[in-house]
């Protein structure tokens, strides 16, 4: 018996025992990477600044962020009088959400066959992947937005705003910057991007065979505009202005406290991770790679993750200006000219 | 387990659409109309639509719905008590009752369901909704294509006059 994919209708329970034990795996995964990313983050600056980061909690300070999760945890609660009830308990949920839900279309290895029945690793391989992707991104924003006015505070409807402009600015321009992605894969599922990048590069066999056909190497400029792009959208420095310390206190998250407070932080890790995983999958062949498939994936993640660091603790933050400058007038117009180069390279 | 489904998505919705109506603060119709989008998604994806639904998530609730809770923000418009004149009550009513039953009669009367087309279930299936929208879009309907662009291009132009006074 040829195996068959797993689906609803061939094997009821074992489809559901199989969808509960990934989708469990996968958001285990996620949030122990969200806890001690943070511990990560705090290490990595620590030591490029000539400082140490956390050391006292457990061998080198590695119980820091269950010490910070439970003292978040145990702190009062506090919604401002004048603040409006419903949108502030319903912004920092609005936000992590779209992030996590982000991450049922990431592939995460190679199909195995189990009791005669083929098991893609990916929670649900959509047709319209990318485009999911991008929908989720555009809900998030409602976080940022609601937190914002609902709070009630000067600083907080400032950092939304300015957040809300961010965003819709950049998703524009990483929205049209996968264009040239598609044009090169011919398909939107996750699932069908990476198959596309395991052949040889460019076609050309007499290559050594372990350099695949990632789209990094066919679309560098949309690579590096996607990259900055992604920064962007997760409010990251130099893209952080919607909490700009210096100026804004926290931003859209300064009123808020206790775990809604943490839910923010868990937001932007979230947010962070699956971008960080949706780069590897466009553009670095996803599961690709010399290891096993989802240590592949792992490695990248962390290395963009680490990368994003990296920025955070080097790089001064824009001017609200130059963003915009750079958003519209430069990277919307390269993001045209490379999807018409690649148009004519492809009918060539 | 479908239908089920579907009633699910389709209460939440209607009471959603309800709360759009009845909220008295604008930002809180305003997020009860996201949900309403979003359940319609969710209804496109049961009609086998995933690039519709992806679609009218990033358009409706991505972009304009931003721009609209945008609006109610800068503007700062706090809750407004609305006032209820008996004719505009009286109006809205008649209007719902004539829509429902046309509603209603083309539902049952007309040719809006079980036309039969090239696009079945089945070659949705086989091809991919994607595809075979674009494939239409791009070949037998390319005129009404390019000139909703050029009438999408006119508004925007359109709008920057507009909003600069002296260009």
């Amino acid at each position: 018996m040829t195996p068959e994919l797993l689906s609803l209708s061939n094997a009821p329970g074992m489809f559901v025992a199989v969808m509960l034990v990934k989708i469990l795996a996968v958001f285990g995964v996620v949030m122990l990477m969200i806890a001690y990313a943070t511990w990560v983050e705090r290490k990595l600056i620590g030591h490029m600044q000539t400082r140490l980061g956390p050391t006292m909690t457990g061998p080198c300070g590695l119980l820091q962020p269950i010490a910070d999760g439970l003292k978040l945890f145990f702190k009062e609660d506090i919604i401002p009088a004048q603040a409006s009830k419903l949108s502030f308990v319903l912004a920092p949920m609005m936000m992590v959400v779209p992030a996590l839900v982000t991450v049922a279309i990431i592939p995460f290895g190679r199909d195995i066959t189990l009791l005669g029945y083929i098991i893609p690793m990916q929670i649900a391989d959509l047709n319209v992947g990318v485009l999911f992707i991008l929908a989720m991104a555009g809900l998030g924003v409602y976080g940022v937005v609601l937190a914002g006015w609902s709070s009630n505070s000067k600083y907080a409807l400032l950092g939304g705003i300015r957040s809300t402009a961010q965003v819709i600015s950049y998703e524009l321009a990483a929205g049209m910057v996968i264009v040239a992605i598609f044009m090169l894969s011919g398909t939107l599922s996750m699932r069908g991007l990476v198959e596309a990048q395991q052949g040889p590069l460019w076609g050309i066999t007499s290559l050594p065979a372990w350099i695949h056909n990632w789209y990094i190497f066919s679309q560098p400029l949309a690579f590096g505009i996607f990259v900055i792009c992604s920064l962007a959208e997760i409010n990251r420095t130099p893209f952080d202005l919607p909490e700009a310390e210096t100026e804004l206190v926290s931003g859209f998250a300064t009123e808020y406290s206790s775990m809604k407070y943490a839910l923010f932080f868990m937001a932007e890790y979230a947010n962070m991770i699956v971008l960080s995983a949706v780069i590897s999958t466009l553009f670095l062949g996803g599961w690709d790679g010399p290891f096993w498939g989802a240590l592949n994936l792992f490695i990248k993640v962390v290395g963009f993750m680490m990368f994003f660091m990296w920025i955070r603790a080097t790089w001064p933050r824009v001017r609200y200006d130059q963003l915009m400058f750079l958003g519209w007038k430069i990277f919307i117009p390269l993001a045209m000219l490379n999807i018409v180069v690649t148009a004519l390279l492809i009918l060539l | 387990m479908e239908i089920l489904f579907f009633l699910f998505v389709a209460f939440v919705a209607v009471g959603s659409g309800v709360f759009v109506v009845t909220c008295k603060n604008p930002v809180n119709s305003a997020i009860a109309l996201v949900n309403t989008f979003f359940c319609l998604a969710t209804c496109y994806v049961m009609l086998d639509a995933p690039f519709m639904a992806a679609i009218q998530l990033i358009v409706y609730a991505g972009a304009i719905m931003v721009l609209i809770i945008f609006v109610i923000m800068l503007l700062n418009i706090g809750t407004v008590d609305v006032v209820k004149s008996s004719h505009a009550v009286a109006g809205g009513a008649l209007m719902s009752v004539l829509v429902a039953v046309q509603v209603l009669y083309m539902l049952n009367r007309g040719e809006v369901a079980n036309i039969e087309g090239p696009m079945t279930e089945s070659a949705i299936l086989e091809f991919g909704h994607t595809e075979l929208l674009a494939r239409s879009l791009f070949t037998e309907f390319l005129l009404p294509f390019e000139l909703t662009a050029i009438l999408l291009l006119v508004a925007i132009v359109g709008a920057i006059v507009l909003a600069k006074r002296d260009v």
